[in-house]
């Protein structure tokens, strides 16, 4: 059994601060500026400081402490060579304004990159200027309407998605004012498409996919998907979140995606950061070229980089300044260290060690796997055999393998799959550690149910009351 | 091959699957689509990737190869050894959204502790643990405002910077939010009250004021702008820049509702202008209505304190299409940069920054002023940016400025026609006496050419 650290860590308010202060008042500002009384935040000294952050540090559970299979996320290793580098102040130390001859090994960098991601995904041009995910999905919408628009096709106002979406993909919809259809999903877990074509119609303006889907399934029918949808003068869009699986097997911009995301802090295998930054860059097929944000990035026949603001149709900018640079820079890394052969490689070795878990969990016959067998990269399962038998639901598994020592898979998504575990065990992970998991799984099912509803005992602090938090919110040290 | 460790033991997997080939994984991709040529250069070892971008960086000038009094919202800042000492803790930066509290506790307090300082410096009750930048933050408080009142039209001041103002535009489309701007005052800089009378109105949802504004002014009859926004009935949304809070009133001190901000200068390095962090805080009552990732804190099963997400009912993965905002990923190791940043200032060091930052901008402001052809443009009070009018082409100064090496101001004539030959300048607290006296030098000696 594993045991993470418990420190009874006080709150930084809750330490004793050494130094003591007067009230501090700037005179020289005018009188309606000025601040008359202290801010209150401690100060402490530099020793209490690192220990307060090493020991919490110590109570947190990264890629680098072990397994992390959440499905979706692709929590494939770090590579340090790529933190490293990216560290390097001509990099970090670069002004966004500076005058663009002093940053031509940044703009090589985030050109090249382009051209790479293009070369991965199929497609003609990329942005790289998203934050994330969430980032690019609006950005995608902004480019379908700016597309119907140019084409006087303005009743076009419905997005059409599966039930079997990420929460992201409707709530960028609606962010950016489409109306939303939610289309459930056949009997194989894929799109129905006598349903998409039945909804269908001249005010759609886009279908959103992720393929493979979030159940880990491949949607075979790709190419007739994607005939419906441009038969009915819509745009189909890619969710790149599981692109992971089919890197240099096949590429979203052949299926006939006019839009596609990508999230370089999951296949990418740059840092999740404890929630961010990420960076969520979007291709496009020449179409849609001319609406793509500005500024592009540019080269001359002399090899000079530039910035190009000329694109008087560009849905103009979607956050400050070309994006999430840091991470572009390790992503960038990444590609040109993994090269061709290594990305295809990782893809197929994700794949495998994801079909590798599903048939050991599935043999032992303590789970059950709803909808068509072949999986890609990620695969659900379902708790509701256990959840009859012994009324351990999913959320009792999760918390039980953090006894184990191992971060638990998504649970309770997709939405159509009850008491859902989805896993995804990316290419990072040994076999040895993939039947570790495995067997823990099994375990946990033969275990005495209480055990598993008690569960977890070995990490920081017991299971957490989130209903409560939200119920009787404390957000900062004011409120307690 | 690289990280991929059942490469060497692929056989034996697929053979636990009763298959021969890795390619019966694929069988369900058609034929048609399938890759042919993958036309990626070959891969690199480690240590041939580093030397690689060693070129490539060699092509770079970071600030401390080049003079730089660059504005425009963006500064260098000193950032302690301590921040990244921390930041670079892999249990940290390895993980990711805590969506399991238990294994994540480290994060999650870090994160309160996090909100917890950003409610302090803002005046604010509440803080979220980051959105994208300062610039999508103002967007969502918009959305948020409309959410609140209903109302549809959105006033701003017409100097924001053209990003915010472009960014802006793009989220007020899905809500058909109107955007209404109101001029800035041609000799103070400040925005003008008149105007801001004038066009607010019942259907006004929320009023965006930055102080100091993107010329580095202070608004200082901030007082009274709030009285006016809240009349009519409006929301008060305020920019800040986080290092001038240190002297300066915090917005909850003169009543703003949601405050927003860029955090970047918080202990996180410029990285080209990115990553960001954007600092989003507002009142109690309107909690229910914010956008992003709160933590809260809370009991554990034996009555023990515990951290986790709270009120996550207002986000996508649980609201989908009805979420308060479509953000997942955020900031948060820019956050976690920002706490052990403001944790190793303490008050006392962020009241000192902070003066030093505004008395730093006073300097850099007596020195170019002392310079024929070097006038202030504006007389408002200003912090550590300011907009200077130059007797000839500002861009023909910059050029020779760079021969000197030494990058100029950002020129504002693009985006303001008004402001012919005008730069905006910034300085922090790395700048020395000497680095000011170096660029003063040197103005002196282009302008006399």
């Amino acid at each position: 059994m594993y045991r993470s650290a418990v420190y009874d860590e006080p709150l930084l308010n809750e330490l004793e601060s050494p130094k003591k202060e007067k009230i501090n008042i700037f005179t020289e500002l005018p009188d309606s500026l000025k601040k008359k009384r202290n801010i209150k935040i401690p100060n402490l000294d530099e020793t209490q400081i690192i220990r307060h952050f090493h020991r919490l540090s110590q109570m947190n559970y990264g890629i680098d402490s072990g397994i992390y299979p959440l499905g979706s996320c692709t929590m494939k290793y770090n590579p340090k060579i790529c933190e490293e580098i990216a560290s390097w102040d001509k990099f970090t130390g670069t002004h966004p304004c500076q005058d663009i001859s002093t940053v031509q090994g940044n703009l090589q960098i985030m050109f090249e990159l382009e051209r790479m991601l293009c070369e991965i995904t199929g497609m003609d041009y990329f942005s790289l200027q998203p934050a994330a995910g969430a980032h690019g999905e609006f950005l995608g919408m902004l480019l379908t309407r700016a597309y119907h628009e140019d084409k006087n096709e303005v009743n076009r106002d419905e997005v059409i998605l599966p039930d079997t979406s990420h929460g992201t993909n409707p709530a960028s919809v609606t962010t950016a004012g489409y109306k939303l259809i939610e289309i459930p999903s056949n009997k194989d877990g894929t799109v129905d498409l006598r349903i998409l074509k039945e909804t269908l119609s001249e005010k759609t303006a886009c279908f959103m996919l992720t393929n493979p889907n979030t159940l880990g399934i491949f949607e075979s029918d790709i190419l007739k998907i994607s005939k419906l949808v441009h038969d009915a003068g819509a745009l189909l869009y890619y969710d790149g979140a599981n692109i992971n699986a089919i890197m240099g097997k096949a590429r979203p911009g052949d299926m006939g995606f006019d839009i596609v995301h990508l999230n370089l802090h999951k296949t990418f295998a740059t840092p999740h950061g404890g929630g961010g930054p990420g960076s969520g860059p979007v291709g496009v097929k020449i179409k849609l070229e001319k609406f793509l944000p500005t500024p592009r990035i540019g080269r001359t026949k002399e090899g000079v980089y530039l910035f190009d603001y000329d694109a008087p149709e560009s849905v103009g900018k979607i956050r400050g300044h070309y994006g999430n640079f840091s991470v572009l820079l390790k992503a960038y890394i990444y590609i040109i260290m993994m090269g061709r052969d290594g990305l295809k490689e990782a893809s197929e070795i994700a794949v495998l060690n994801s079909n590798y878990m599903k048939k050991k969990i599935l043999d032992s016959k303590q789970y059950e796997m709803p909808y068509k067998d072949i999986r890609k990269h990620e695969f659900v399962i379902s708790c509701e055999k256990l959840k009859k038998d012994k009324g351990i639901r999913a959320m009792d598994v999760a918390k039980r393998l953090l006894d184990y020592g191992f971060h638990p898979p998504t649970t309770y998504f997709p939405l159509i799959i009850k008491e859902a575990l989805m896993i995804e065990p990316p290419e990072t992970e040994s076999k040895k550690d993939l039947d570790r998991y495995i067997d823990a799984l099994i375990k946990i099912a033969q275990e005495d149910s209480e055990n598993v509803k008690g569960a977890p005992n070995n990490t920081p602090v017991k299971r957490v009351d989130e209903v409560n938090a939200s119920k009787n919110p404390i957000l900062t040290w004011k409120m307690i | 091959m690289k990280f991929v460790p059942n490469s060497s033991v692929k056989s034996l997997m697929l053979k636990d699957l009763g298959l021969n080939d890795i390619e019966d994984l694929f069988f369900d991709i058609p034929q048609k689509i399938k890759i042919k040529n993958f036309n990626l250069s070959k891969g690199l070892s480690q240590q041939e990737t580093e030397q690689k971008l060693r070129k490539i960086l060699c092509k770079n000038k970071s600030y401390n190869d080049i003079l730089s009094f660059l504005g425009g919202g963006i500064k260098p800042h000193y950032i302690p050894a301590i921040v990244k000492s921390i930041t670079s803790r892999s249990e940290f930066y390895t993980a990711y959204t805590p969506y399991q509290s238990e294994a994540s506790q480290g994060f999650l307090q870090a994160m309160f502790e996090y909100q917890s300082m950003i409610a302090e410096i803002t005046g604010m009750d509440v803080a979220n643990c980051s959105l994208y930048d300062g610039i999508t933050s103002l967007s969502e408080a918009a959305l948020m405002c409309t959410r609140i009142t209903g109302k549809k039209t959105f006033i701003m001041p017409h100097n924001i910077s053209w990003e915010k103002k472009c960014v802006l535009s793009n989220y007020a489309k899905g809500p058909g939010i109107r955007i209404n701007e109101i001029s800035y005052d041609d000799k103070t800089g400040k925005i003008n009250l008149d105007e801001l009378n004038k066009k607010i109105d019942d259907n006004t949802a929320g009023v965006y004021i930055e102080n100091p504004n993107f010329f580095g002014i202070f608004e200082d009859d901030i007082t009274e702008i709030g009285k006016i926004v809240k009349d009519a009935g409006s929301l008060f949304v305020v920019g800040i820049d986080p290092i001038s809070l240190g002297i300066t009133k915090s917005p909850g001190e003169y009543d703003a509702d949601i405050v927003i901000g860029e955090g970047r200068a918080l202990g996180n390095p410029m990285n080209f202008g990115g990553s960001s962090l954007g600092i989003f805080a507002c009142k109690n009552e309107f909690l229910r209505q914010m956008p992003g990732r709160i933590i809260g804190l809370t009991k554990d099963r034996d009555g023990k304190r515990a951290f986790c997400m709270a009120l996550q009912t207002r986000e996508q993965h649980i609201r989908r299409a009805k979420a308060t905002s479509n953000i997942c990923t955020n900031e948060g190791l820019c956050a976690l940069a920002a706490v052990v940043y403001l944790s190793w200032l303490g008050s006392i060091g962020f009241f000192n920054l902070s003066k030093t930052n505004y008395e730093k901008g006073q300097k850099l402001a007596k020195s170019i002023t002392a310079i024929d052809g070097f006038n202030l443009r504006f007389n408002g009070t200003h912090f550590n940016e300011l907009v200077v009018k130059y007797s000839d082409d500002a861009k023909k100064l910059n050029k020779q400025l760079l021969q000197r090496n030494i990058q100029g101001g950002l020129v504002l004539d693009e985006f303001y026609p008004e402001l012919k030959n005008c730069l905006l300048f910034g300085i922090s607290e790395i700048h020395s006496d000497e680095d000011i006296e170096r660029f003063a030098a040197s103005l002196k000696e282009v302008s006399n050419v």
